[in-house]
């Protein structure tokens, strides 16, 4: 059951899919995303699965809503202009509450943008992305591990909520190697799906739809879906965090920042500097309640992230309002090396404005 | 007393929102009463476009999914590749299939998907008033081609189901036209043809209605009868221009 395998973060997440129960893929090649189709390609055929090279992301997006529809597990991948081109399917999705896998392994934007690791897209992941007044589920890994791990959760979450649920990792998440068990951590959860399209026999026809004209029903929708979104809120905040107890600094960040944070936090507490972590693991639902209280009482937050300053704003919200919150963003493919961050933290704790 | 003629059950006793006059209906009326003729309504799975189609749900009683404007052929597969042993149709106006749908059609039909697309070709965007499509005859005067099309700048009309035609995926690619009995006879067996390749896995099957917008058009029903007979018909030939007669594309 611990036997571990030297893993690369992408395939984790693929065998993931498979494990979870995912057996329709449908996806168009994007660096830095591609082991994911190509295992997947190979893969999934071996367990009865579908696997299709899309002619697009738009048409991708659109097949995993055909499969879905039909009660069954689907999922996509790409990164960036791609991910952009399924907006408007997440939208469809979301509207009208079929689940999802969406798996954003992110580049540099905007535009064409590089590929070295990055957190440009959490705004197009967490606030919308697509049209509407609607919420994904974004899940941010941050090991390898939790890239097997938090897929299994993202098609769980998907179903128990008939939403979509994203998975936002940077390249170097997706990219790197460490040991990982490849094998559930306990046994994945198959809802009923009474609302599946299977033909109607034996019962009343189902639609899918998110077309609303009469007068106020799509108000009427609109508040159910806010209904579910914060039931999603109360019950599937995910957060990891670390030697908060004394700290008078709180470091926050996702993803590969937040490993790098760890090394720093490390370096802070040798020079006697009390540092801890809230590392987000569901951007949303977002860890709020967590940031506010440990935020009351250490007065200090340096966020940290792989963009110009994207996350700090939710942090700025979540935040009590005593606290000082300073920012440290490397856009485009920079780098947050943990000397960086134990200079930032020195000069947070240095003193400095909200 | 016999009845012989009554509305099919696949067809849901409902007042419709199409105009007076408009052919959705008549089309609607061919699909149902084929349905219930090969017996797989319980097994069907209509997918409609966004545009005048998109209330299918309301008239058919069967399964639906309301897929995003032209994407209907991608959904379709993904929906047939997940429960293969169902009928699934899509029901695409002319905007959504041969404008922003044109990737997903030709693609879904080169990959020689076993489902079956009904489309209706009016020549204009309904739904939205009257707006030119890529179907718009030369000349044709619409909100958005006031002054007619013109081929310099509009390019021509696009013939979709012989563009389809040429794509090994296709089992059967046809037009036909809905504006005289005799023509909505030639389209029913048109719209059975479809269903049955689908039934015996054959691959892809598309119909393709000449159909009128008479509200759009700015004439009266009977008038854009004519007009369809007149305008649409010579540039738009009624045919079957791909028709597979057995499995021998495996």
């Amino acid at each position: 059951m611990t036997e571990k395998k030297l893993t690369k973060g992408n395939i984790a997440l693929a065998e993931g899919a498979i494990q979870a129960g995912c057996r329709f893929y449908f996806g168009y090649p994007i660096t830095p995303q591609n082991d994911i189709p190509e295992y997947l390609a190979r893969n999934l055929p071996k367990h009865g699965g579908t696997f299709i090279p899309a002619e697009s992301e738009i048409a991708s997006i659109n097949m995993v809503m055909g499969a879905s529809a039909s009660g069954k597990r689907a999922m996509t991948s790409s990164s960036g202009p791609g991910i952009s081109l399924m907006q408007e399917g997440i939208s469809y999705l979301a509207g009208s509450e079929m689940p999802a896998v969406i798996v954003n392994i992110m580049r540099c934007g905007p535009g064409l943008g590089g590929i070295a690791p990055t957190q440009g897209d959490y705004n197009q992941a967490v606030h919308g992305g697509g049209h509407g007044d609607y919420r994904n589920i974004v899940l941010a890994p941050g090991s390898v591990q939790e890239m097997f791990d938090l897929t299994i959760k993202a098609f769980e979450l998907a179903d128990r909520y008939r939403n979509p649920a994203m998975i936002i990792a940077d390249a170097m998440i997706g990219q790197f190697q460490e040991p990982c068990r490849l094998t559930p951590e306990r046994p994945v959860e198959f809802p009923e799906k009474s609302w599946a399209l299977t033909g109607r026999r034996g019962r009343d026809p189902r639609l899918l739809k998110s077309l609303y004209l009469g007068d106020y029903e799509q108000e009427e929708h609109n508040l159910f879906l806010k209904q579910k979104y914060d039931e999603i809120q109360e019950n599937e905040v995910m957060v990891e965090m670390q030697n908060l107890d004394d700290a008078e600094l709180i470091i926050i960040a996702f993803g590969t920042p937040a490993r790098v944070a760890k090394t720093a936090i490390s370096l802070a507490r040798e020079e006697g500097l009390r540092v801890g972590l809230i590392r987000p693991i569901t951007l949303f639902p977002f860890p709020v309640n967590e940031i506010y209280e440990h935020s009351a009482r250490a007065k200090n937050i340096l966020v940290v992230e792989m963009n110009t300053g994207q996350m700090v704003r939710d942090v700025r919200i979540a935040a009590h309002k005593d606290a000082a919150i300073h920012f440290y963003g490397r856009p485009g493919g920079g780098f947050p090396f943990p000397d960086d961050v134990l200079g930032e933290i020195k000069k947070a704790l240095g003193g400095g404005a909200r | 007393m016999n009845a012989i003629f009554k509305r099919p059950d696949s067809l849901k006793d409902t007042i419709t929102h199409f105009c007076p006059g408009c052919t959705h209906g008549i089309a609607h009326r061919l699909i149902a009463e084929t349905m219930d003729e090969l017996g797989i309504a319980d097994r069907t799975i209509g997918i409609p476009g966004v545009g005048c189609c998109v209330f299918l749900y309301n008239y058919f009683p069967i399964d639906v999914l309301e897929a995003p404007h032209g994407r209907a052929p991608a959904c379709a597969t993904g929906m047939k590749r997940a429960q293969p042993d169902k009928i699934i149709f899509a029901y695409q106006g002319d905007g959504d299939m041969a404008a922003i749908g044109t990737s997903e059609i030709i693609h879904a039909a080169n990959r020689g998907e076993n489902i079956t697309v009904f489309f209706i070709n009016n020549s204009v965007y309904g739904m939205t008033g009257g707006q030119m499509a890529p179907t718009t005859l030369l000349g044709q005067q619409t909100t958005t081609s006031p002054y007619g099309r013109d081929f310099k700048s509009e390019g021509y009309p696009i013939k979709m189901a012989e563009m389809l035609a040429t794509l090994e995926g296709v089992a059967y690619s046809t037009r036909v036209a809905l504006h005289s009995p005799k023509h909505v006879n030639q389209a029913k067996k048109a719209i059975r043809k479809a269903f049955e390749m689908q039934i015996n896995e054959m691959g892809f099957s598309v119909v393709e209605m000449l159909s009128t917008c008479n509200t759009n058009w700015r004439v009266s029903p009977l008038e854009a009868l004519k007009m369809l007979e007149r305008e649409m018909i010579p540039y738009y030939p009624l045919g079957v221009f791909k028709e597979r007669t057995g499995k021998d594309f495996l």
